[in-house]
């Protein structure tokens, strides 16, 4: 049911965690629905100023599927710009996973999102200060 | 690494003594049991002998078992057959919330076909609540359908009380005895009903074939029609193989029932002694009215679908009513019928013991549990309380 790239993140998922006092975090999925992801950014600036994702983590209530691509997620988005990591799309992950159950595409395919809600949480801290 | 099955309410392997049983009936003994030469008596003797069997198993006369393709065309039969046999005396059906799929989708067929049917609630260990039946009788009710043992949760149904209420009436029982034959001893006199289904690889024996007790002077019509097999009732060419094995594996399971069933329920009395332990974790289903090989659990704050995987890993085979798991993404109609929260449902465990667990799988299988939930929930944002995402 599973590629074997999904198994091996759902087994040993990369940056699995919490940032204390995160520059960004992001929540989405509902519990109803069975997939929570909460991704915590801490965004830096790279040698020509621009912000870059620092540092990345996820805690993920869900499926295999919710997990793997968390994991996968934070692979991508370290050390990219904030802009370059926008871009990245629901498709692009479940790809590099060497794709995902046509069922799992919808509900649980939630990392890319999780991503974007966690750059807009940073903007709009800083928008703040 | 040494696999571990706990899935048996799911499907069973076939008892090596069943498979002997069977085994001359595939090429040697291949007889269609409808001819009249050697080869087809041979055949017409070995389907009769097992419809004694599996009679004998429950009580019941031999000439009131019909063989089916197994547990869903049994009760799609009874439901079925029945409401369409009695529909001048009326349309109405009474079942419950938490029945097999098979029985529910039948349910929701007749409806389409001009039956009005009351599926009662359970309370919240799954019980039927025999006050609340006799409300929902009607004059026009024609058929009460209720499992004798749920699947999910393992609750025992109160079919006697029932069958009383139903006999009072003047309405026909059906139970779904799936899960409950050669596990619990079942006299289809005591327990009073009119149809019993049952099916052969829940307890051993092959896939793809079942029964469908029905008590004599029941009046039902059949689903299939054709050559008139079975007294009229299922036509098709008798399945002797599946038959031979379905009911060598009925007597070997209710012969070994005094050893086997005392063994299996202290496994299931120690599973939930011990997974209960875990913080945050439920029994779901009847504490004492259940199966014997019934242990279903759910773990707030993870998700089922990653549980069963991270027991897969560990070499254990179990199961879950997560909608994670299942084709519709909703989460079991069980456990939301016995009034767990969605999110709550995501995270069930259910573990079925058979006759082949030992002392050891069950260690084994509480601490892999403890570890899984462990892990899973080192991941999970929720640690106390499932909180709202905007």
């Amino acid at each position: 049911m599973y590629s074997e790239k999904v198994m091996k993140l759902f087994r040993h998922p990369h940056n699995m965690g919490k940032i204390e006092n995160p520059d960004g975090l992001g929540k989405v999925g509902n519990p109803v629905c069975g997939d929570v992801m909460y991704i915590y950014i801490k965004v830096g600036k790279n040698k020509e100023g621009k912000d870059i994702i620092e540092d990345i983590k996820f805690e993920t209530f869900g499926c295999v599927a919710a997990i793997a691509t968390s994991s996968m997620i934070t692979d991508l988005a370290k050390g990219k710009t904030l802009e370059e990591a926008e871009k990245i799309t629901r498709d692009d992950v479940a790809d590099c996973l060497e794709g995902l159950p046509p069922i799992k595409m919808h509900c649980s395919n939630l990392a890319a999102d999780g991503l974007k809600a966690a750059i807009a949480d940073y903007r709009k801290k800083r928008q703040a200060k | 690494m040494k696999r571990i099955y706990m899935d048996h309410a799911a499907t069973t392997p076939v008892d090596k003594r069943v498979l002997e049983a069977m085994k001359p009936f595939f090429s040697d003994k291949f007889g269609n049991a409808s001819s009249l030469h050697t080869e087809g008596q041979e055949a017409r003797e070995a389907l009769e002998k097992s419809r004694e069997k599996l009679a004998y198993v429950i009580g019941a006369d031999p000439k009131e078992i019909i063989f089916t393709s197994g547990g869903t065309e049994s009760n799609n039969f009874a439901l079925k057959g029945t409401a369409f046999a009695n529909k001048n005396k009326g349309r109405h059906i009474i079942t419950t919330k938490i029945e097999h799929d098979c029985v529910l989708n039948s349910a929701r067929w007749l409806e389409k076909q001009g039956f009005d049917v009351t599926y009662l609630p359970v309370d919240s260990y799954g019980m039927v609540n025999t006050n609340e039946l006799e409300r929902a009788i009607r004059d026009d009710t024609i058929l009460i359908s209720i499992m004798h043992a749920n699947n999910e949760i393992g609750t025992i149904e109160p079919i006697e009380d029932i069958a009383k209420i139903a006999k009072e009436h003047n309405i026909y029982l059906h139970t779904d005895a799936v899960q409950t034959v050669g596990k619990i001893k079942i006299d289809v006199k005591k327990l009073g009903v009119d149809m019993l289904s049952m099916s052969s690889h829940k307890i051993y024996g092959p896939k793809g074939v079942g029964a469908l007790f029905i008590r004599g002077g029941t009046k039902i019509g059949p689903l299939l029609h054709g050559g008139g097999h079975e007294r009229n009732m299922r036509s098709g060419t008798e399945n002797v193989v599946g038959i031979v094995g379905m009911a060598e594996a009925a007597k070997i399971a209710n012969r070994e029932m005094q050893t086997v069933m005392p063994r299996i329920t202290k496994f299931r009395d120690k599973l939930i002694r011990e997974l209960l332990n875990i913080p945050n974790s439920y029994l779901s289903g009847h504490p004492e009215k259940r199966l014997p090989i019934n242990a279903s659990f759910y773990f707030k704050f993870i998700e089922g679908e990653s549980l069963i995987l991270k027991l897969d890993d560990r070499g254990i085979a179990a199961s879950t009513g997560s909608a994670c798991s299942s084709k519709s993404l909703k989460p079991s109609h069980v456990l939301l019928a016995i009034g767990l929260k969605p999110e709550e449902a995501h995270g069930s465990l259910r573990l079925t013991l058979g006759k082949e667990n030992t002392e050891e799988d069950v260690s084994y299988t509480i601490k892999a549990v403890s570890e899984s939930v462990e892990e899973l929930r080192k991941m999970s944002p929720f640690k106390k309380t499932f909180e709202k995402v905007e």
